[in-house]
């Protein structure tokens, strides 16, 4: 049923991470919309308990429950999930020590919420552990899915995040948490699993990009793809812009050109367009190298335009058509 | 640019002697750790003895403040026009160590050798959300409490919130203090007893089940900790009280950096109502990254009106492009002035300074003056 993809064939789990506000959330439901193009079910899911899916989807908050939030072009289904880790607990406590009172004991004394708060750690087992669960969903527990995308923590913490069963196995040195963390390293580390990281082109996420990929890449993670997200695209010719960053722009053309296009200006208007030129032209050229960077770290790099009336359903849709034609999807 | 918000007056604000403190708070990735490097810069300028404390600062702008080394302390700026007599001092904050240097001044040497080696301890101290918040305020205390300075400006942490700063310490105080913890410590604090008597046997069968899901050391590690870190636990809670009033006095400017987007707009407004809220004195708005034109009143229509007149006539093509990146910029202007104007309509008592946007990133001390030469024209 799943369709062949070029980049991703065989990938379960997409885990979408990058710096903080470059568009991890935005370009989680896109690969998400994209993946459910030819009719699989996908599970987009979200850790943070910031609701940012509902918001993008324009639907109300998201319970502890997988719910459909929109179909793919060539109808496919996209569910999302909110995952909350206090509640992950219960149900892995439940799951593995059916604690039943004790459980909601636990709760009203404040542990589920003492062990998720002091131990981040803990919490980012929970949240692996029903990521787990949702990619490797056994027959008669709930709906299957396809694929599963994480919006991930950003570049920041997404180390800790994937790598916490490691630490894990490490404290815990019987019992089934201990097994279970094996089973979701074992998924994270092989090649079911991919992380995709958005950058933009600006210093700090090309930054963040390399270090996050370089982390990954030791901590055996598969790197999948780089999302450049808000890309511009120059206004100026290739030659436009060289002439106007070695300052050759002959500014009587300039003047006669606003003069032909009826504008009525002086030499202020002109020193104004060439100077608001050499800006543009230093932006292109940092881009450039910014883009270069990302590129040497020989990863597939999908571009995603700058959409300048902002996101709405729409324009995840127009997203997602562009991950695929780059062979995202 | 800024509508009719008045102008924020930062000359007159870095000058006086009465400031002591300035804080930059804001979204993220907004401009504030470049804001509060280039405030630093133009105050020590300026001729005041200043210290600023970043935190998590892009790495060539370290590099050019010198913060190679991280030891938690501030060292002097290279590169500073010091004629008119100051001078500048910077710090990148380190989260962790500024917590093991807490724990060392206030513990005996034993203890604080149990609480350091503490796995709990270890998470706690480098990744409870808060950590770093807590601990620029207990950095922001230290260097106020050394005296060697006359102007202390901070940066905070990067948090999609600009109140993290404000919320954070207290949410690590109230976690410190909750109830499960007081269970934990037993007899050590009385609400811990009281707790214990109500929940009688069914405490016993969860400690089993806590035993049972953690393993034994897991529960007595964690009960080591909360042992030991009560002990010093007065302490925590009075110093952040101490810095959050400090916070309160009128030596201290808070500054909300924001970019023109929504978001972050919203994101500043939130945070202005919250200083208002906690009478926290506000000094006024940032604006980061702002677009201009040096060419105002030719309005996007009107080049692009221009532009396709070219087209059609197929002459002066490089014009024509020059309309066309032109007419794109004034329609970025126009919509930051109407986000902002926005925002002052809501606040209109904020003041407001605005930095253009530069073409590249701010990375060295040139940079830093020009955008605080920005900050302090007058919008
Ligand atoms: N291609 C795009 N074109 C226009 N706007 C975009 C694009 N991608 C993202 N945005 C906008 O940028 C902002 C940040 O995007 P998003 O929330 O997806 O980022 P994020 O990385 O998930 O942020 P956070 O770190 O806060 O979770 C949003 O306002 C979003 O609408
Ligand atoms: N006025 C400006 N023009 C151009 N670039 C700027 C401007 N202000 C800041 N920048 C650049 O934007 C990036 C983010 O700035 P900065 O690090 O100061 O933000 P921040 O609010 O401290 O971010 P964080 O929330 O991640 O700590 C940096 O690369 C910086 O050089
Ligand atoms: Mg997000
Ligand atoms: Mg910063």
């Amino acid at each position: 049923m799943a369709r062949r993809d070029p980049d991703w064939d065989g990938v379960r789990l997409h885990v979408v991470t990058g710096k903080g506000g470059t568009g991890k959330t935005t370009v989680a439901a896109g690969l998400a919309l994209a993946l459910a193009g030819d009719g699989s079910r996908v599970l987009l899911v979200e850790v943070e308990g910031r609701q940012g899916i509902a918001q993008l989807f324009d639907v109300p908050p998201l319970p502890y429950e997988e719910r459909k939030v929109a179909v793919g072009p060539g109808g496919g289904e996209v569910y999302a999930l909110a995952v909350d880790a206090e509640a992950a607990l219960l149900e892995y406590l439940d799951m593995f020590y059916r604690l039943g009172r004790a459980g909601r004991g636990l709760r009203r004394l404040g542990a589920i919420d003492f062990a998720t708060t002091i131990a981040p750690g803990m919490r980012d087992v929970l949240l692996t552990g029903k990521l787990y669960e949702a990619v490797r969903r056994k027959p008669g527990r709930g709906r299957r899915y396809d694929t599963v995308v994480l919006d991930a923590p950003p570049t920041g913490r997404i180390g800790r995040f994937l790598g916490v069963n490691a630490e894990v196995v490490g404290l815990a040195r019987v019992g089934p948490i201990r097994s279970q963390a094996q089973s979701i390293m074992k998924l994270l580390e092989s090649p079911q699993t991919a992380v995709h990281v958005v950058s933009l082109l600006e210093e700090m996420p090309v930054q963040e990009t390399c270090d996050a990929v370089a982390e990954l890449s030791r901590a055996g993670l598969a790197v999948g793809a780089v999302v450049v997200n808000t890309v511009r695209e120059p206004l100026l010719r290739a030659r436009e812009l060289t002439a106007v960053r070695k300052g050759l722009v002959d500014r009587g053309e300039v003047a006669a050109g606003l003069k032909a296009a009826g504008v009525r200006s002086g030499e202020a208007v002109v020193d104004a367009l060439l100077a608001e030129a050499a800006e543009h032209a230093e932006r292109v050229a940092l881009e450039k190298t910014q883009r270069k960077t990302l590129a040497a770290l020989g990863r597939p790099m999908y571009q995603l335009p700058l959409l300048p009336d902002g996101i709405d359903l729409g324009a995840l849709y127009l997203l997602a058509e562009r991950l695929c034609q780059q062979g995202a999807a | 640019m800024s509508g009719r918000a008045p102008a924020l007056a930062v000359d007159p604000m870095l000058r006086d002697p009465a400031t002591r403190i300035v804080v930059c708070c804001g979204s993220g990735g907004v401009g504030k750790t470049t804001t509060a490097a280039a405030l630093a810069l133009r105050a020590a300028e300026q001729g005041r003895q200043v210290v600023v404390l970043t935190i998590d600062p892009a790495r060539r702008l370290a590099a050019s403040m010198g913060l190679v080394e991280l030891d938690n302390t501030p060292r002097e700026v290279a590169g500073v026009d010091e004629a008119a007599g100051g001078r500048l001092d910077a710090m990148m904050l380190d989260m962790k160590r500024t917590f093991d240097e807490v724990v060392l001044a206030h513990a005996s040497p034993e203890r604080a050798r149990a609480i350091l080696a503490n796995p709990f301890y270890q998470s706690l101290s480098s990744s409870f959300s808060g950590t770093q918040e807590y601990m620029a305020m207990e950095k922001l205390g230290q260097l106020r409490a050394e005296d060697r300075w006359d102007l202390i400006v901070v940066d905070t942490p990067p948090s999609r919130s600009a109140l993290d700063f404000l919320d954070a310490p207290a949410r690590l105080g109230s976690f410190l203090d909750g109830r499960f913890i007081r269970v934990l410590l037993g007899g050590a604090r009385g609400g811990g007893r009281a707790y214990l008597k109500v929940l009688g046997a069914g405490f016993a069968a969860m400690t089993g089940a806590l035993t049972k899901i953690l393993g034994a050391q897991v529960l007595k590690d964690m009960r080591t900790f909360v042992v030991a870190l009560d002990t010093m636990f007065g302490g925590f809670r009075e110093r952040a009280d101490a810095t959050y009033q400090l916070l309160k006095t009128s030596g201290t400017a808070f500054l909300v950096v924001a970019a023109p987007e929504r978001d972050a707009l919203r994101e500043a407004a939130y945070f202005v109502e919250r200083l208002a809220a906690e009478q926290m004195p506000l000094a006024g708005l940032v604006l980061n990254r702002v677009h201009v034109s040096g060419a105002g009143s030719l309005s996007a229509e009107r080049a692009l009106a221009g532009a396709e007149t070219l087209d059609e006539a197929d002459d002066h093509p490089l014009t024509a492009d020059l309309l066309r990146l032109h007419a794109d910029r004034m329609r970025l202007v126009k919509r930051e002035q109407r986000l902002l104007a926005r925002f002052t309509a809501a606040h209109p008592r904020v003041a407001v300074a605005d930095v253009p946007a530069q073409p590249g990133d701010v990375h060295d001390l040139h940079g830093l003056r020009v955008v605080g030469a920005a900050l302090a024209e007058p919008a």
